[in-house]
């Protein structure tokens, strides 16, 4: 059975607000499953006692003292923008979300 | 449909998320300042703007500031949790995620007490964790020039990554009528207490603490109704009308045997109701995992010892002991604590004035101007010091109550301390003896029929004398010393 169905990439397109065409969701869907049919092998060593591991090295605590380091000038800060207005970036207005 | 009517048939339950904008120097997980009013995207960096390969640090007075507000609402610190992704395509985070926490936050399993109409009543509280607060969008275009209209959004990310704490209480039944009431109540307490801690300004009109009002209703002895949530309540009186707008409007559609459907609704501030806001056709899926880039955090129960020990005393707890300690009513430390006077007042009686004195300026003069000007107490151009040093000044006789005010006027207006202003002005009480024997021998000699009468011990009529007195000395004397001057020299 297929890990991941056409309908599932369909969705994870629409909250990635990713246009998707009907071809492109089969083989998507396709090269999907195939990468989590082989992430899915690790379930079958992982055994009760092993944890989830969500970082490699076992560090914790890692932290920074409160003090200010130099920011990117605007120019700086907009020089990558597609496009910008007064010193803001200017992004197409997203439908369908809040005010 | 009255409000007590509707109360009789239906019970609300309430629960409330709150958010505070940290009062840290620089953003949660990079060295970017936080000054509120900078020009748009000039405290923005490769972290914040999610440029490729940049790597967040975690601000470690972000951590322990979540940590003392957790341990401040009696929760319990997590020996070791994770930041977690929560993903979402919207242009105010630039990274298409925020980094918060999911399922392990840093601080669960607490409680408030808060006090309303005498009666205590205690909020759960569920859960505080850390996250980072979102850019700034502005929608602009469109032929109506209205948000709904927008045809792009203009974003600063200057507010993208500064520290936001999210405080959620446990669903509060039982509270029936006063819902609103200790909804309220609530908020001002954990404002309170957060202030105490020193941590953020709390400034529900500046953003940096807003409120989300979940409310749902159902018939006595059945399960809890559909709950929605309130966003946009930004005052403490708004979280009252919101509370109490929800229970009508949903009881209006329970009434007609209609079905409360969980949707996000937005506050009115002019009509005092609630709005539709996003539908929730599309059903949220934030799809969280642990945040890889950020190590997990396991605070030093040594360190979280240490933070306990050095918690504020609860802000309710001080008023109380103030309260006596100052000899004030319950009316009126009410009304200092939401004047924010009461730290100001502390610190003017500890620079050496009397409580009655300190009180008498911040809850007087200064509220006034406050007021006037819409600021708070505490930006209205005196310092405690400054207070305790006038009003010294007026214990000892060197100003009078007129005086006063003028030199606190001159204080406020950045002349300096009372004393500098009180010379600079001119405004200090005449004491030299030699001037005022001279000021009153001068309205003796003016008014002889009033002199021969209190000379005859028709010692009343003194007072029209010590008003021809103050006229000379432009109200720069001491009205007591004027009247004892001229009851000397009268021999009366």
């Amino acid at each position: 059975m297929a890990a991941i169905s056409r309908e599932e990439v369909a969705h994870l397109a629409r909250l990635s607000r990713l246009a998707v065409t009907e071809e492109e969701l089969d083989r998507f869907a396709g090269q999907l499953d195939v990468i989590l049919q082989s992430v899915a092998r690790v379930g079958e060593v992982a055994a009760e006692e092993i944890p989830p591991t969500s970082h490699s090295v076992p560090l914790t605590n890692v932290y920074r003292d409160d003090v200010p380091t130099p920011s990117l000038t605007q120019d700086e800060a907009l020089s990558g923008a597609p496009d910008a207005y007064e010193g803001r970036f200017r992004v197409p207005r997203i439908l369908d979300e809040e005010d | 449909m009255s409000y007590e009517e509707i109360l009789t048939r239906y019970e609300p339950v309430i629960g409330l998320e709150t958010h505070v904008e940290l009062g840290t120097r620089t953003k949660m997980f990079c060295g970017c300042k936080t000054d509120f009013g900078a020009e748009p995207n000039t405290q923005v960096c490769p972290v914040c703007l999610a440029l490729p390969g940049a790597l967040p640090v975690a601000n470690r007075a972000g951590i322990e500031a979540t940590i003392r507000i957790g341990l401040a609402l009696n929760c319990d610190i997590a020996e070791w949790c994770r930041m977690a992704r929560k993903n979402y395509f919207y242009p105010d985070m630039p990274k298409n995620f925020q980094t918060s926490q999911y399922d392990e936050p840093l601080c669960t399993d607490g409680y408030v007490d808060v006090t309303v109409d005498g009666k205590e009543y205690r909020i759960g509280i569920e859960r505080v964790h850390l996250e980072e607060d979102t850019g700034k969008t502005l929608h602009v275009g469109g032929a109506t020039g209205r948000i709904h209209g927008a045809t792009e959004s203009l974003v600063d990310y200057n507010r993208a990554g500064i520290p936001l704490v999210e405080i959620v209480t446990k669903p509060v039944p039982g509270l029936g009528e006063l819902a609103p009431e200790v909804a309220k109540a609530y908020v001002a307490e954990l404002r309170d207490i957060i202030r105490s801690l020193g941590v953020s300004d709390v400034r529900m009109e500046q953003g940096s603490l807003r409120c989300d009002v979940n409310t749902s209703l159902n018939r006595p002895g059945e399960e809890w109704g559909t709950r929605t949530e309130t966003k946009n309540v930004n005052s403490l009186r708004s979280v009252e009308r919101a509370v109490r707008s929800e229970i009508i409007r949903q009881s209006g559609i329970l009434d007609e045997g209609g079905k409360i459907f969980q949707e996000t609704r937005h506050f009115q501030e002019t009509t005092g109701d609630t709005r539709p806001g996003r539908s929730k056709e599309t059903a949220t899926d934030y799809r969280y995992f642990p945040e890889p880039d950020l190590v997990p955090i396991a605070p030093d129960p040594a360190w979280v010892a240490e933070l306990r020990a050095g918690l504020p005393e609860r802000p309710s707890a001080k008023r109380a002991r103030l309260r006596l300690e100052w000899g004030m009513s319950e009316l009126d430390m009410q009304s200092a604590a939401n004047a924010g006077a009461v730290e100001l007042i502390e610190e003017t009686i500890a620079a050496g004035a009397s409580p009655a004195g300190a009180r008498k300026w911040w809850l007087g003069e200064l509220a006034r101007r406050a007021n006037e000007q819409s600021i708070d107490l505490a930006e209205v151009g005196a310092t405690p010091a400054q207070v305790a040093a006038l009003q010294k000044l007026v214990d000892e006789g060197k100003l009078n109550d007129k005086l006063a005010r003028a030199v606190l006027e001159g204080v406020v207006a950045g002349e300096g301390d009372p004393a500098a202003v009180m010379a600079a002005r001119g405004l200090e009480v005449v004491n030299d003896t030699g001037a005022l024997t001279a000021a009153v021998d001068e309205a003796i000699a003016a008014n002889p029929d009033i002199a021969a009468k209190i000379r005859d011990g028709k010692v009343a009529a003194a007072g029209a004398l010590v008003g021809a007195v103050m006229k000379t000395t432009r109200g720069q004397a001491d009205a007591k010393a004027v009247r004892d001057l001229i009851l000397a020299r009268l021999g009366a």
